[in-house]
């Protein structure tokens, strides 16, 4: 990424740019990976400290969830902990594969200036298209199931984001009230469809709220690992893909540069002839797209079924806000955040076996350690700009400068 | 362009746009949901009249709060007794209508309605000062957490909600720091806010709990029996043994209008919400004012959260209890027109809408989930401004710069 944006504003008058797009190329001419490696090493020391406040050792827990998430398997290549830490290793791959689809849900609106909290909805509505379109149509042909099955569940993403989208181009509704009310009319719609009853819930047995299977030929073929043990799955190379489909989009195609332009300033971007509503629409659709893929590849990857209680504990949609914060909304940024954070998802819960610290714990540190990351990306915004008003302002005024900072 | 109510020029909704739209709309389905269940449409579900009634009621308060305040009312008292005409209507021949709505419904009304009156006063106290607060559903699972564990260790209801209290005011005098010193992105913040909140919750529930029940014989927050009360037909099931949280809530509603609609302090508030720069140059602090309704609102919605756990909950904690009622209370300040009495006509119709979804559980799933995600509907379609209007403080979620 080489944030050669060719329409970066000149920071005006020292002042805090508008948009939060803005703030974000502000960002990537202020420093390259020192400060997101500082907001992540600066979030695992209160985590350790917390850690170590409750009776545990913080260097021993943080080695525990290393090898939990399977990262020390470059260090075994021939020992005998080499199958453990494979297995793990792939789970985190799986965890990663999520997390970056859920990443660039987010990243993608925040190049257009808009903060998309609505991912999470976005994955279950991918979710549920997937599995019903892999459930039904059992004894198709592998190749075209998946297919419908994939392209089903990404369109369905995209249409639910683009709903906040559509209200934001049209009405001005915000969108981060719109996408909060739309997770949970998703989650909703899931304990309908899965629940005593629901249009989704299993036909052989009619008293658990889980979902059908998902016919064994829409199931995504496994390459790393078995598939009876929840392997890797190809889908980890579509979510590398949409990585570079990203950057692809924002950086080579007419409407990335648009995005981006309505992103940095709207009221530019529609002087200069482009439409500000059907690109907030699109980034919005688009964003959604991505999140419905990752419900879709989780369906048909490795969940083949979902049930009602599983929908209250999924979180990936809201850890791919820290991915995206901390990533810097860069597609190699995205790659980063989810790897470290597919680490931590995995590495907390069930790949750690510890007698430092309790999976349970180790898991509510992931949460700690994500909301630090986005208290600290969101402030180091300022920090950034603060720091590029001083530059600014110093021959002149000293104490403005002072007075900001303070 | 504000941080809520950002609207683009549109013709056809400016055309809907005048409240009073809304407020016929509201009265007329108010008539409808009392005619729904009698001949010709004869619906033999009191589901179709309640969930009627209730959206012509929400419109009510919608209209109510946007200025039109006499119409308002009228729809709400014409939604209201458009769900008790239909009932009635459908009582007859059906059996187990009269455990679905009864009197108690109305005390279980106020039992899921009390966290989101704390959450919206809570919210609308940060954001009248100008400071947008996502993470009222973060600050309210501190205090469902915290006050049970105050109650168990100290040993009475009353230090828990202190405890509880405090630490969702500690929680809300992190995010100020963030939001009004640092001047982060207020909306990033409070997502953080509400993530750190579920991950401290959950690692010390472990912690403390090892992630079990809370141990039984918590002090909890009593009721209050009302003895001539109690003993009446309707009213005794109703309002007769609330518990002390409702009524305290009630009492906020009341204290916070008059707080900042009728005190110099609000006045102060406001100005700080609608224009720093102005308040500022009269000589009020424009960062004390933003730090107090900040830390204000993290006490108050911890409040909501200790009634939670402490009061309706009976002395427990579950991982993540609040599950999304901060998010409810948020939608309840945004229907309210950041106005208290709106906040709580709104929370009232939400809880209701809660309420009923739950008796309605054991008849039908589906109907149950209608009015589980009533709110959040309703919520997405006044937002979209597209009918009433919204009208955030002026200065709501821009950080403020001394000069």
């Amino acid at each position: 990424m080489s944030g050669a944006d060719p329409q970066s504003p000149p920071p005006e008058n020292g002042e805090t740019p508008t948009t939060v797009a803005g703030n974000i190329a502000l960002k990537h001419r202020a420093g390259g990976l020192i400060v997101p490696v500082l907001t992540a090493l600066l979030a695992f020391l209160i985590g350790g400290l917390v850690v170590l406040a409750t009776g545990h050792n913080p260097l021993l827990a943080y080695r525990d969830i290393f090898n939990g998430a399977g990262l020390n398997w470059v260090f075994h290549p021939t020992t005998s902990v080499v199958n453990t830490a494979a297995y793990n290793l792939s789970q985190t791959l799986l965890q990663t594969t999520t997390l970056i689809l859920c990443g660039l849900a987010v990243a993608f609106a925040f190049r257009c200036g808009m903060f998309n909290i609505g991912g999470q909805g976005q994955y279950f509505i991918g979710l549920y298209v997937a599995n019903w379109l892999g459930y039904s149509f059992a004894g198709m042909s592998p190749l075209p199931h998946i297919l419908i099955a994939v392209v089903g569940a990404t369109l369905a993403g995209a249409l639910w984001a683009g709903i906040a989208g559509f209200l934001k181009a049209s009405t001005g509704a915000h969108e981060v009230i719109s996408t909060i009310m739309l997770n949970w009319i998703a989650i909703w719609v899931g304990e309908w469809l899965f629940g005593d009853g629901g249009p989704l819930q299993n036909a052989a047995n009619k008293t658990v709220p889980i979902s059908n299977d998902v016919a064994a030929g829409a199931r995504l073929p496994v390459f790393w690992g078995e598939q009876q043990l929840q392997g890797l799955h190809i889908g980890f190379f579509v979510a590398l893909a949409a990585l570079v489909v990203f950057w692809l989009i924002l950086n080579r195609t007419t409407l990335g540069y648009e995005v981006r332009a309505v992103g940095f300033n709207p009221e530019a971007a529609a002087y200069g002839g482009i439409s500000v509503g059907k690109n907030l629409f699109r980034a919005m659709a688009i964003s959604g797209a991505f999140a419905g893929l990752a419900g879709a590849l989780d369906m048909l990857g490795y969940l083949y079924h979902y049930g009602q209680s599983d929908i209250p504990v999924s979180a990936v949609g809201f850890l791919g806000i820290a991915v995206a914060l901390l990533g810097r909304n860069t597609a190699v940024g995205v790659l980063l955040g989810s790897l470290l954070f597919g680490a931590l998802l995995f590495g907390t819960t069930h790949g750690l076996t510890s007698n430092v610290i309790a999976p349970d714990l180790a898991g509510n540190l992931t949460y700690i350690i994500q909301g630090l990351v986005v208290l600290f990306v969101g402030a180091d915004l300022l920090l950034l700009s603060i720091w590029n008003a001083r530059k600014k302002l110093r021959p002149k005024s000293k104490p403005a400068a002072a007075a900001a900072a303070s | 362009m504000t941080v809520w109510g950002g609207r683009l020029d549109n013709p056809v909704s400016a055309q809907l746009r005048d409240p009073a739209t809304t407020g016929y709309v509201g009265l007329g389905l108010g008539v409808f949901a009392a005619f729904l269940g009698i001949p010709p449409i004869e619906a033999r579900s009191i589901v179709w009249s309640i969930l009627v009634g209730i959206v012509a009621a929400m419109l009510g308060v919608w209209t109510a709060t946007r200025g039109r305040l006499r119409l308002g009312i009228g729809a709400v008292l014409m939604g209201l007794a458009g769900v008790g005409l239909g009932v009635l209507a459908t009582r007859s021949g059906t059996g187990n209508l009269e455990t679905v709505f009864n009197s108690s419904l109305i005390a279980q009304m106020f039992a899921f309605s009390t966290p989101l009156v704390f959450g919206a006063i809570a919210g609308m106290f940060s954001e009248r000062s100008g400071v947008v607060n996502i993470g009222l559903e973060g600050m309210m699972l501190m205090g469902a957490f915290w006050g049970v564990y105050g109650a168990d260790v100290g040993g009475s209801w009353v230090v828990g909600l202190i405890v509880g209290a405090a630490s969702g005011g500690l929680l809300a005098l992190l995010y100020a720091y963030f939001a009004i010193h640092l001047r982060a992105d207020q909306i990033v913040g409070g997502t953080a806010v509400n993530f750190l909140a579920l991950g401290i919750t959950g690692y010390f529930f472990f912690q403390l709990y090892h992630g079990n029940y809370v141990s039984q014989g918590v002090s909890t927050i009593p009721n209050v029996h009302l003895p001539v009360i109690s003993g009446m037909r309707f009213l005794g099931p109703a309002i007769g043994d609330l518990n002390l949280m409702i009524w305290a809530g009630f009492a906020l509603v009341i204290v916070s209008y008059i707080v900042v609609f009728k005190t110099p302090i609000g006045l102060r508030i406001r100005a700080c919400g609608e224009h720093p720069r102005a308040a500022d140059t009269v000589g009020i602090n424009v960062y004390a004012v933003r730090y107090g309704a900040v830390v204000l609102s993290g006490l108050l919605a911890a409040l909501g959260g200790v009634y939670l756990s402490d009061g309706f909950g009976g002395g427990t904690f579950n991982d993540n209890m609040t599950a999304g009622r901060g998010f409810i209370a948020l939608a309840a300040m945004i229907f309210g027109n950041w106005r208290p009495f709106g906040a709580f006509g709104a929370a009232l119709l939400f809880g209701l809408s809660s309420a009923v979804a739950l008796r309605l559980q054991v008849y039908s799933a589906s109907a149950s989930t209608l009015f589980n995600v009533l709110p959040y509907v309703l919520t997405l379609v006044a937002v979209a401004g597209v009918i009433g209007r919204t009208v955030p403080p002026a200065a709501d979620g821009k950080p403020y710069v001394r000069q």
